[in-house]
């Protein structure tokens, strides 16, 4: 044998590589996704698609002008994730150049100018669903009822292309706001919370997902065991979500208690707009989130503090998008400062100390 | 036992069935043994003998150099074929001062002398004694245990720790050397804490290794300060430090030694070289390796005496059956790339490890992805992601603050790490420049103060120069003076 | 109203100045402290080959922004690091060039014992004495090349010290992907 270059250990590895971690997180979205096309149909499978090709595509475009091995980054599966998770906050009967913009905007200013995958600052996703909510808040707030796949109320094949391709929507689709728009509407109006409550007969649809909404806000249920499931692969910890659901818990617990006609049940608040897609999905985006768990915990919290605030108090309805992408920008502020033990120092970073009495203690201790 | 649990952690795959249940086999005498004089850690052995010279077994061929340092003995009877330079059995390839030893075939030992009752022996004694032996750390550290062992004369050692972790994938050496030899082992405790005046010892022992547990257990039925110790299957348990936390919930604080906290940690291996070395006199001059990879034919453990070539010992096993990809020396989480396959066996060879490709799972690197896979399995606290990204700026001050002069290049991160990043070598490469550094500015301190000092003594020479220069002008005035004075007395007279 | 502003404004701005204009003389600090401590850190053995006469006037040159903090061939990176550091600016040490660390050999072959070079020798790294063949001591060598010019015979050759196992380092793992450029 000849002299080969010096290699550090470890000369193994665990089965993990990037691509793994990012099919494991589309193996957990699938059920709430097909089960977010089966509600919406056609029209939804379009948009889905359509992101993610946008995405793909944009990602190949960026890496040729970078000089980058494209076959190499393109299918790492950090573009088509973008992609996937931006359909799934999109109105499923949105236009279709709505999820080319937005996927666009994720992948080259959202990912690519940082410098690419493991670089940027903001979740893409979270970023480029900011940025279309402002620039077209009426398409992006305007909602239709579910219409399932292969019902005889729902479009078919081609009327779905009609729908995201020439925007040609039927008229009898019963579209408009979703439940927290449509209370953040009629509460500045003068309306009592239980007024609007009936009018949205179907909010104890939340749970089954038969309610207007995105893809990916509708199917709670789902999304949580997929986002459990996501905890058990050990891809995520528990600490952001259970902060993040937490605080919205509890804060909504804490104003409906003080005043139920004015402020909605936590009950609501949990299970609608996203929330359980963030939590679960894109608040704990590896790149964007905090390293230690305290840190964690304190981004969670501040992602669900903000979501309620903005949904309460705030201009728009909905506000998953902008808390994370808020907390994002606050990642490398908690990463400086919360560090964890190192071993052999105290959390101050000061060295271990021990008295006479702890060491000498060794040599007592009792035989099992 | 109340048991305590470190931070992080990983649990590679152990592959230890192939060597585990098989007997340790003698390795017959090769043809020549290759000695170098740099076994352990600290200063080089001094070569003793001279070409041509016949030496018996056991006989010191060099001896120890400063402080830290170990003797080399004769791992049988010979003559000295030559001394020069070899391939260390290091990943740089670099040659080593090495003593060639042409074996007689007659295996005759020098006249050894034993100790027949040890606990009546001076405590000091067992550190001379162990330090004579040339025994160095066999769990790999290869740190001289004579040192540690004489810890106990300034320090308290509440408890001594021995290591029988053994947590390194592959590596049977110690399971088998505990299965087959614990008696001795417990023997080799004893005497340890006879010379460190230390009231117990635990023998620390992953859950995986049954037979061994069994076996030590009943070794020391019958000794009540040796206690043996259950710890789970995780790795890096036997790392010193991780160790001592699981036993005893205590950190090593940052900056001092086990010591300072009352606890000194040794190898299972170390406590049976120790009570050869105590009973019968015999120094280190073989140890148990385990063979092993999914390359190797007949993988095994073997007695193999110290200097044999890897090549010798891998041809013995029945070579490869299959082309090996890279053949390490120790783990293949710790272990060191062997340069070549001409390298001796030294007294730190835990094990030959000839990997095949499958089993090191090589991969492309990918950007960093910050999923912090790396700070949940590292055994320390630390960020190694901060770490290895400031290493790869050049910023070394930066992942010093991160805590790189606290970390054990354990591997643990680069073993989960889901982008490939090669973090330990980004760490040793860190540690290295802080090394170099640090040499570069000792020199520089040194080197300015000859130049000082030569500054100085130019400037007095210069002034001594002036003086005399002034002295001598003063006496020839006084001298003219005193003539002319002479003339005018003359004059007038 | 407008005039008493302009005024008063005036008069606040004369005595500010006025101070300022008395602190700087009479507060002067005599000698620049930031010059004696890089010249602290120089390695003092006035060489010469920063292209100053020595080290206290490369040392007042980097403090006064005059010459790169990366002049001296002896001192390397270290050097650089700490001077980057003292000074509170940024240096890419990575294009630092690290000279390889040398030493001054003697060919004994030629070395006619003229004891001229270690005359120039700024840490009296040469021993030896006239007419005896001279001998360098590795480890003062600066490397710094004063005693090449002065030989005779040019039986002196600058000679790169041998890495040994005890001064191997690991090199920089080589990343198999094109990098981000480096925030």
């Amino acid at each position: 044998m000849k002299n080969p270059s010096p290699i550090s250990g470890p000369h193994t590895h665990a089965a993990n590589d990037v691509q793994i971690v990012m099919l494991k997180v589309m193996f957990t979205l699938l059920p709430a996704t097909l089960y977010g096309i089966y509600i919406f149909g056609w029209p939804a499978l379009n948009i889905f698609a359509v992101s993610i090709i946008a995405a793909l595509v944009s990602e190949a475009f960026c890496l040729h002008l970078l000089g980058k091995p494209i076959k190499f980054f393109l299918f790492d599966g950090s573009a088509i994730l973008t992609g996937w998770l931006l359909a799934m906050t999109l109105p499923p009967w949105t236009p279709w150049w709505i999820a080319v913009i937005g996927s666009v905007f994720a992948i080259v200013v959202g990912k690519q100018v940082f410098g690419g995958i493991g670089q940027n600052i903001f979740n893409p996703a979270m970023l480029a669903r900011v940025v279309l909510l402002i620039s077209f808040p009426l398409e992006m707030t305007t909602w239709t009822s579910p219409y399932p796949l292969f019902s005889t109320s729902g479009p078919d094949f081609l009327e779905g292309l009609e729908i995201t391709f020439l925007s040609q929507v039927p008229v009898d689709a019963v579209s408009g706001a979703s439940i927290l728009g449509d209370i953040s509407t009629n509460l500045g109006m003068g309306h009592s919370l239980s007024e609007i409550l009936v009018r949205n007969a179907d909010s104890e649809n939340l749970v089954n997902g038969f309610i207007k909404g995105s893809m990916g806000e509708t199917s709670a249920i789902l999304l949580l065991a997929g986002g459990l499931l996501l905890i058990a692969m050990r891809i995520i910890s528990w600490h952001i979500p259970l902060a993040m659901m937490g605080s919205i818990a509890l804060l909504a617990g804490f104003f409906h208690l003080v005043n139920p006609e004015q402020y909605a049940s936590p009950w609501l608040h949990v299970f609608s707009g996203g929330a359980i897609l963030g939590a679960f999905f894109i608040a704990t985006d590896l790149v964007t989130s905090p390293n230690s768990k305290l840190g964690k915990i304190i981004f969670g919290a501040g992602c669900g503090s903000l979501v309620y605030i903005i949904r309460t108090w705030g201009g728009y309805p909905e506000g998953v998008a902008f808390a994370i992408v808020l907390m994002n920008a606050v990642t490398p502020l908690i990463d400086y400062y919360v560090r964890p033990r190192i071993y052999g120092y105290q959390r101050k970073g000061v060295a271990m100390e021990y008295d006479e009495k702890r060491i000498a203690s060794l040599a007592n201790t009792e035989k099992d | 036992m109340k048991l305590y649990r470190f931070k992080g952690g990983v649990h590679p795959e152990a592959h230890k069935v192939a060597t585990g249940y098989k007997c340790i086999t003698p390795f017959p005498m090769p043809a020549r043994l290759y000695l170098p004089v740099q076994q352990h850690i600290g200063a080089p052995a001094n070569p003793e003998v001279s070409i041509d010279q016949h030496v018996l077994k056991g006989e010191r061929l060099a001896g120890s150099q400063g402080a830290i340092s170990a003797p080399i003995h004769a791992p049988t009877s010979g003559t000295i074929a030559d001394i020069t330079d070899c391939t260390a059995p290091h990943p740089s390839g670099l040659a080593v001062r090495t003593i060639i030893l042409e074996p007689d075939g007659k295996d005759q030992w020098v006249t050894l002398q034993g100790v027949k009752t040890p606990f009546l022996m001076d405590p000091d004694e067992v550190a001379a004694r162990v330090g004579a032996a040339g025994i160095v750390g066999l769990g790999g550290a290869t740190f001289p245990s004579a040192v540690k062992l004489n810890l106990g004369k300034n320090n308290k050692v509440y408890t001594l720790i021995i290591n029988g972790s053994e947590c390194e994938p592959y590596l049977t050496c110690d399971d088998l050397l505990m299965q087959s030899r614990a008696e001795k082992i417990v023997d080799g405790i004893r005497i340890m804490l006879h010379g460190l005046q230390a009231p117990r010892a635990l023998i620390a022992i992953e859950d995986n290794k049954h037979t061994a547990i069994k076996a030590m257990q009943k070794a020391c039925k019958n000794t009540a300060n040796v206690d043996v110790v259950v710890v789970p299957t995780l790795y890096p348990m036997g790392s010193e430090k991780q160790m001592i936390k699981t036993l005893t919930g205590m950190d090593v604080p940052a900056g001092k030694r086990s010591i300072d906290i009352g606890v000194l940690v040794h190898n299972v291996g170390t406590a049976f070289a120790v009570h050869r070395a105590i009973r019968f006199g015999e120094p280190l001059v073989s140890r148990i390796v385990t063979m092993g990879g999914g390359a190797i034919l007949n993988p095994q453990n073997l007695e193999v005496p110290i200097g044999t070539h890897v090549s010798d010992v891998i041809e013995f096993c029945g070579g490869f059956k299959e082309k090996p990809e890279r053949i390490l020396m120790g783990g293949p989480m710790m272990g060191q790339l062997l340069p070549s396959t001409d390298v001796p066996i030294v007294k730190g060879t835990s094990g030959i490890i000839a990997l095949t490709k499958n089993e090191i799972t090589q991969h492309h690197t990918m950007p960093c992805i910050r999923c912090g896979s790396c700070i949940t399995a590292c055994p320390c606290g630390l960020l190694p992601l901060e770490m290895a990204n400031r290493a790869r700026k050049g910023d070394i001050e930066g992942a010093v603050n991160f805590g790189l002069m606290d970390c054990i290049s354990c591997g643990s991160c680069s073993y989960v790490c889901p982008s490939y990043i090669p973090l330990v070598q980004y760490f040793n490469f860190a540690k290295g420049e802080v090394v170099a550094r640090q040499k570069e500015q000792q020199h520089q301190e040194q080197t300015k103060i000859l130049a000082e000092k030569r500054t100085e003594r130019i400037e007095r020479e210069k002034k001594e120069k002036a003086e005399a220069a002034v002295k001598r002008k003063a006496e020839r005035a006084a001298k003219q003076a005193a003539e002319e004075a002479k003339k005018e007395s003359e004059a007038v007279s | 109203m407008f005039s008493i502003a302009i005024i008063s404004l005036t008069i606040l701005g004369f005595l500010l100045g006025l101070l300022l204009g008395l602190a700087s003389r009479y507060l002067k600090v005599e000698t620049d402290p930031v010059v004696s401590q890089i010249e602290s850190m120089m390695p003092g053995s006035q060489c010469g080959q920063c292209g100053f006469p020595g080290c206290k006037p490369a040392a007042e040159a980097i403090a006064h922004g005059e010459a790169e903090v990366t002049i001296c061939p002896p001192g390397g990176r270290s050097l650089v690091a700490r001077i980057a550091d003292l000074l509170g600016i940024e240096v890419d040490l990575s294009k630092v060039k690290e000279k390889k660390p040398m030493y001054a050999k003697v060919s004994e072959a030629t070395c006619i014992g003229c004891t001229r070079c270690f005359k120039v020798c700024p840490t009296d790294a040469i021993i030896g004495g006239p007419k005896q063949i001279h001998g360098v001591f590795k480890d003062a060598c600066t490397a710094c090349e004063a005693c090449i010019d002065v030989c005779p015979t040019e039986c002196l050759q600058m000679v790169s010290i041998e890495t040994t196992l005890g001064t191997w380092r690991w090199p920089k793992p080589e990343p198999d992907y094109p990098l981000p450029l480096a925030s």
